[in-house]
């Protein structure tokens, strides 16, 4: 005591290496984070971070490389070992049991409780936790009762009943409202107070800048610098994150609507567990104009793809497309009205991941000729379209034979884009168009949106990055609960104000 | 008139017992997130094992300990295909079943007194005893309480099954494994054991339910003894949506639905009896129908998520 000496890292990674089938997820990556900081990981999508937190959280074995916790090497077999070293983890998908209660999911895997676990002894610590900490949550609520926000807090809290000293938070922020990302920025701070050692994923840096002491930079697998965020700015960030000078704007032309394309009013419809996900949702669309949708997951957004797109049924409302009533007609009818569709489940929904390329493409087009001939396909029409289309929306694909499934995530969006846009009379839906890409992937997506606006389509933006919806849209409408919190114009409001709207305040007239 | 419901009831149990037993094995697979269709093989070959094995040493108990062993070795078969191997579940459930059924009719022929059939042989069986006091309340007392060991300890099995899998720790590692392997396994849960460990578990159950048909229900072997009774406690499994209790009232259903018939045959009613004979599975179908549509429809209750989907711990979702 008295003498300074630097605190010793809580975590120290060396060299840690890691592959996966054809890929370099993590290049002999270098990284200390202390007891008492706010550390950010910054990196593209696929820059290997989640996979670096996963080696550390014990869920993913390093094929090189050494792991120290507070000093002392540590071999890290299973998701127990590391818990057992104080390492607690917040994937970025909820690694929770739907169907088990709040407290339930916080007392799994621990074998302290017990053999038959006093559940309202739990309850109270959980309560006495989540007043610390300020994480507000029913510790008796079942998981699917709740929004997003408090299944993060539930994972948080999961970490802290063990006592972890090491949290990892693997992009929290991409499912919050600006609000709710503040409040998780003071309990991180508080954690950090604490003494705990905390590392957050993100792709964004203000968050970086507000969030973070210091931050380490990944791209394509290898540390590019680690810097203390007093010292750094998000331009300088940017460029080490992306490898090279990014633009923040995109080319965007005045608008000039034209008549109304895609008319929607008072829509009703019910989600999947038979609940009113849209009540009473109304909006034009006119040729030539994007309105965005905002909106926190799961407030609707999904279902009103759905059902303009014919997915769903609605219980009430209309979908007019140019005047033509086309509510709860079949999907086929629709797509013949000129409605196109992006869905946001591209693997799930937007392709057939085990047929090839051409075939994927082909999708809308083979019933009519050329690629039609009477009941028969014809083959060479459909590689001879595959290949206009693949050249035409710059596809990287060894050939159009090549199974969807094989491509990038990047590549695999602009198979359903060049389809469904080839496929476009007018009206595209295009639901999270730009989620899980990189930044070059991204900027083709909106490109193509915008060419798509201005040669006349009325294109509804389903998306739950806000900055993307202010670049892209004309307007933008919020939703809340299924319903509109109110409509805007990007350049008319700031960030701040949509945040409050997508936390169920409506906007003042 | 009190007869008559003391006899339905007799019989609603009997029939029920070996039903409820598998019923339950079944839900305890399923819950961990294995599909086991291999449930009438195993009982057909618990069944065979049973009378064989008491028959040639005069010993019940060894016939039925003979019948538990078999059940979880043919379980842990499966286990080891679906888990360790990642077959497909129900490729290597029916194949348990072909195998076990094919099994079972060979051992049924040769493993009678100097490799003859055993169609037909009297063995030791468990004899129906009244409880004491219980037994002798009316109309209760001589079918409720008037049961062989089995169905006793059936009684006790089923309120423990439920607390384990609801109210201890080791339950909810359970039931968690079934839901959501991978937020199981990062909570410190270990899925592979916890999956063999409940796929045995299950098929020790289902080898139970094969000893009951041949010591106590039935008393003897025959051909087709199980008469796809492990086909309907794949339905009832459904039915109960995967909770022990519920699987009471399946059982019952069943079993009483089979007395009814039994009794009906025996006052010579003008239907065939073919007909007779398919009440009980007709009604496993409609029952199964009406209830699907109902209940998982409305409430967040249904399968395991995770049946059927095997789990690798790095592998990309
Ligand atoms: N379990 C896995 N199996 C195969 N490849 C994977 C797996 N996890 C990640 N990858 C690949 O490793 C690379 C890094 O991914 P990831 O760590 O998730 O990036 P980030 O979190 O920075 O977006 C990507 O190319 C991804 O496709
Ligand atoms: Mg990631």
């Amino acid at each position: 005591m008295g003498i300074e000496s630097p605190p010793s890292p809580a975590v120290q990674m060396r060299g840690i290496t890691k592959r996966f089938p054809g890929v370099l997820a993590n290049d002999h990556v270098d990284l200390e984070v202390y007891p008492g900081e706010v550390m950010a990981l910054l990196g593209e999508n696929g820059a290997g971070k989640s996979t670096l937190m996963n080696v550390l959280s014990g869920l993913y074995r390093p094929d090189e490389g050494e792991i120290l916790i507070h000093g002392w090497p540590v071999h890290l077999h299973s998701p127990r070992d590391a818990i057992a070293h104080g390492i607690g983890m917040v994937h970025q998908h909820f690694m929770l049991v739907e169907t088990l209660t709040v407290a339930e999911n916080v007392i799994l895997g621990l074998d302290t409780v017990g053999w038959v676990p006093r559940m309202e002894e739990v309850h109270r610590q959980i309560e006495a936790l989540s007043e610390q900490y300020g994480l507000r949550v029913d510790p008796t609520a079942y998981i699917w009762q709740l929004s997003v926000g408090e299944q993060q807090r539930v994972e948080i809290l999961k970490l802290l009943y063990r006592g972890a000293d090491i949290l990892i938070l693997d992009e929290p922020t991409a499912v919050l409202t600006p609000q709710e990302s503040a409040d998780l920025s003071r309990t991180l701070r508080r954690m950090a107070d604490e003494g705990k050692a905390v590392i957050f994923i993100t792709h964004k840096l203000d968050e970086v800048m507000a969030f973070a002491d210091r931050v380490t930079v990944l791209r394509a697998g290898k540390v590019v610098a680690t810097l203390r965020t007093a010292e750094t700015n998000k331009v300088e960030l940017a460029r080490l994150m992306v490898g090279r000078e990014v633009l923040f704007r995109l080319e965007k032309r005045t608008c000039q609507p034209g008549e109304v394309a895609l008319e929607v009013k008072d829509l009703q419809a019910l989600n999947d567990k038979g609940l009113p996900a849209l009540r009473g949702v109304s909006f034009q669309i006119c040729a030539g104009e994007i309105l965005g949708i905002a909106g926190v997951a799961g407030n609707g957004q999904r279902e009103l793809a759905e059902v303009i797109t014919g997915l769903r049924r609605a219980t009430g409302g209309s979908v007019r497309v140019y005047g033509r009533d086309i509510t709860n007609r079949s999907p086929r009818e629709i797509i013949e009205a000129g409605i196109s569709h992006i869905p946001g489940d591209r693997v799930g929904v937007g392709l057939v991941p085990n047929l090839p390329i051409s075939d994927n493409l082909a999708m809308k087009a083979y019933r009519h000729p050329p690629l039609a001939r009477g009941p028969l396909l014809d083959r060479s029409a459909m590689r001879d379209f595959a290949r206009r289309l693949v050249e035409a929306f710059r596809i990287a694909t060894p050939s159009p034979q090549t199974p969807a499934r094989l491509l990038s995530g990047g590549n695999q969006q602009r198979v359903v884009l060049a389809r469904e846009i080839t496929a476009s009379k007018g009206i595209l839906v295009a639901v999270y168009p730009t989620r899980g890409l990189d930044v070059g992937a991204t900027e083709a997506v909106r490109k193509a949106l915008l060419e798509e606006r201005d040669k006349g389509a009325a294109i509804l933006l389903i998306s739950e990055d806000l900055d993307e919806l202010m670049q892209l849209s004309d307007r933008i409408a919020v939703l809340y609960e299924g319903q509109v919190m109110g409509v805007v114009v990007p350049e008319e409001t700031t960030p701040e104000a949509i945040g409050l709207m997508m936390a169920g305040q409506r906007a003042e007239e | 008139m009190e007869d008559l419901i003391t006899s339905i009831l007799t019989i609603t149990i009997r029939a029920g017992t070996s039903l409820l037993y598998a019923t339950l094995g079944e839900i305890y697979t399923e819950r961990s997130g294995v599909l086991n269709l291999g449930v009438e093989g195993t009982m057909m070959v618990g069944a065979a094992t049973a009378f064989a094995v008491a028959y040639h040493s005069d010993n019940i108990w060894l016939g039925l300990l003979a019948a538990l062993l078999v059940g979880g070795l043919m379980a842990l078969i499966h286990a080891f295909l679906t888990i360790s191997l990642r077959a497909d579940q129900v490729v290597s459930g029916l194949a348990i079943t072909l195998f076990g059924t094919g099994l079972a009719s060979f051992m049924g022929q040769r493993l009678g007194p100097g490799g003859t059939t055993m169609v037909g042989l009297q063995g030791p069986a468990f004899q129906r005893i009244p409880l004491p006091v219980l037994g002798d309340l009316p109309v209760v007392g001589p079918s409720v309480f008037t049961q062989d060991v089995l169905t006793y300890f059936l009684y006790l099995l089923v309120p423990v099954l439920w607390f384990y899998l609801y109210k201890t720790r080791f339950g909810l590692h359970l039931r968690a494994v079934g839901e959501n392997p991978q937020a199981a396994d990062v909570m410190g849960v270990n899925v592979t054991t916890t999956r063999y460990a409940y796929t045995i578990f299950g098929g020790v159950l289902m080898g139970m339910a094969g000893a009951h048909l041949s010591l106590g229900y039935l008393k003897g072997w025959a051909d087709n003894i199980t008469g796809g009774r492990g086909w309907i406690a794949i339905a009832l499994v459904i039915f109960a949506m995967w909770d022990p209790i519920r699987a009471v009232i399946g059982a019952v259903l069943f079993g009483g639905i089979n007395a009814l018939q039994f009794r009906m045959q025996a006052a010579g009613t003008t239907i065939p009896a073919s007909f007779l004979n398919m009440t009980p599975y007709f009604f496993t179908i409609l029952v199964l129908v009406m209830i699907t549509w109902w209940e998982v429809v409305r409430k967040r209750v249904g399968a395991p998520a995770a049946l059927g989907i095997p789990y690798v711990r790095e592998e990309k979702r």
